[in-house]
């Protein structure tokens, strides 16, 4: 399957090569489309390739890495 | 046919043809509605307008919808009021309210699902979807109603018995989740790749938020053809504030007002305000929040236009303020006590941020200024029901003074 997120990373995280670790270790495929990083964020707007199990598996270690992964589009849920 | 012409990514400027979906397939940037502006202005003109109906569908041309029937619940065309019991008490002398309690769900909602439900079932859905936690459930479920359209309306499990009904009402199938509001967006995002419906805030979002401009057209209109020097407007996503702010530049671009002079000014409340955290930062970044503030309807910790509404504010010279809580109440109570007019909670913010602008003298006392009040306050009555205290007195005459006495 494919999905398309977004990943914040706060500004200590921002040297860590989260992306990378996240394709070697998890077989999930990465195709970066856009990303800013500044002196306070930078976020990358992503597509993931893999099986469901393996991209799960991955998001649940990319968040636990202080990574915040968001559905592309912003939230949803409106008033 | 209509006039607009094609899906535009705002970010790397790719063309697509009309149809639903809402991110660039290049970049993954949002997509917005382009027109045949030329086209529009041979037709529209302000005679042209003002022969229309008494509602929002008197804009058609600027909106995305082909030639044919619309969804039409009458919504639009809400009263601008003049403030000037509010205004006294803020030094205010030309200040106006935008009253869209008075919409046919009772908020601005039903401008966006009127377009939304009218473009969904001119490109043959037959179901409109959204996930809500109350104005937008309640807008989607009338229009889908009316139109004859099978709606979906996600809701978090935990979500007030009122807001239920109020969607229930009309006869959606209503999804209660049990999950948190992450989770949530997560299965909305997923229902909708697998699913071929009409989900008004994803996949028709482009067309959908078009909807919002005509509160710039209107309140232009109803100004006499004119833009006002200041406009507050509530932030959740951004996508309202945004389009109030093309609403007056379209009608400037097509001939119909002579300038746009507009200092648009944001308001969020602080317990949800990524989008003011970062004006006051001076970053054009939004960083998600997690919502904690009992605004429910502006309660959006990552807000899909949060980056479009700064530009506006920095294009237009705008301001951000954000507010508490309590002033959120005082806000309600302050609307409703001196124009009688009882808003929820976004009515709450906007009001207690025009507070603030005025006694910071960050709007003049003559400047024209609109405050936009988007949602009924009937709906949220939980968050002032503490503040309601009657006289209590026994049936006779005597109880009755002596309450008026002590009063």
């Amino acid at each position: 399957m494919k999905t398309r997120v977004k990943f914040t990373f706060p500004a200590e995280k921002v040297e860590e090569p989260v992306i990378y670790l996240l394709g070697i270790t998890f077989d999930v495929v990465t195709n970066i489309r856009r990303a800013e990083v500044s002196d306070v964020q930078g976020w990358v707007v992503l597509e993931l390739e893999g099986s469901e199990k393996d991209i799960k598996r991955g998001l649940d270690w990319v968040r636990s890495k202080g990574v915040r992964v968001d559905p592309l589009g912003g939230d949803i849920v409106a008033g | 046919m209509g006039f607009a012409k094609a899906l535009k990514c705002r970010e790397c400027g790719k063309e697509y043809e009309k149809q639903p979906i809402n991110i660039c397939e290049w970049c993954f940037g949002p997509l917005e509605v382009v027109y045949d502006y030329d086209g529009i202005r041979k037709v529209m003109t302000r005679a042209h307008i003002q022969r229309g109906p008494h509602n929002l569908w008197r804009y058609r041309e600027l909106l995305p919808v082909e030639d044919g029937p619309v969804i039409d619940m009458h919504a639009g065309m809400t009263p601008l009021v003049r403030a000037d019991n509010l205004g006294r008490m803020l030094g205010l002398e030309n200040l106006y309210i935008k009253n869209d309690c008075v919409n046919p769900t009772y908020s601005f909602k039903d401008r966006v699902v009127a377009v939304a439900s009218t473009v969904a079932r001119q490109m043959g859905f037959d179901t409109l979807a959204c996930a809500s936690t109350g104005n937008l459930a309640g807008s989607v479920a009338a229009h889908a109603a009316k139109a004859g359209m099978k709606a979906f309306v996600f809701i978090p499990a935990d979500l007030e018995k009122v807001k239920i009904v109020g969607a229930s009402i009309y006869g959606p199938t209503v999804v209660a989740v049990n999950g948190n509001y992450d989770e949530v967006n997560r299965l909305c995002s997923e229902v909708a790749d697998n699913f071929n419906w009409a989900f008004v805030n994803i996949n028709v979002r482009p067309f959908y938020a078009e909807g919002s401009k005509t509160l710039g057209y209107e309140v232009a209109e109803q100004l006499g053809w004119r833009a006002p020097d200041n406009v507050i407007v509530p932030v959740a996503s951004g996508s309202l504030l945004t389009k109030v702010w093309k609403g007056f530049n379209e009608f400037k671009d097509i001939g119909l007002i002579d300038q746009v002079q507009t200092r648009v000014h944001m308001v969020q409340p602080q317990g949800c305000s990524p989008v003011v955290t970062a004006f006051s930062e001076g970053v054009m970044d939004v960083r998600p929040v997690k919502p904690n503030t009992i605004a429910k309807s502006l309660a959006i910790g990552n807000p899909a236009d949060g980056y479009y509404a700064l530009k506006v504010l920095k294009d237009s010279k705008g301001t951000a303020t954000a507010v508490t809580d309590n002033e959120v109440i005082e806000g309600i109570k302050l609307l409703a006590e001196t124009e009688g007019i009882f808003g929820e909670t976004a009515a709450g913010v906007v009001i207690s941020g025009l507070r603030r602008l005025a006694l910071s003298g960050a709007i003049k006392p003559k400047e024209l200024t609109v405050v936009y009040v988007t949602g009924n306050g009937l709906k949220t009555q939980e968050v002032v029901e503490d503040t309601v205290r009657p006289l209590v007195v026994q049936p006779t005459l005597a109880s009755f003074k002596k309450a008026l006495e002590s009063k």
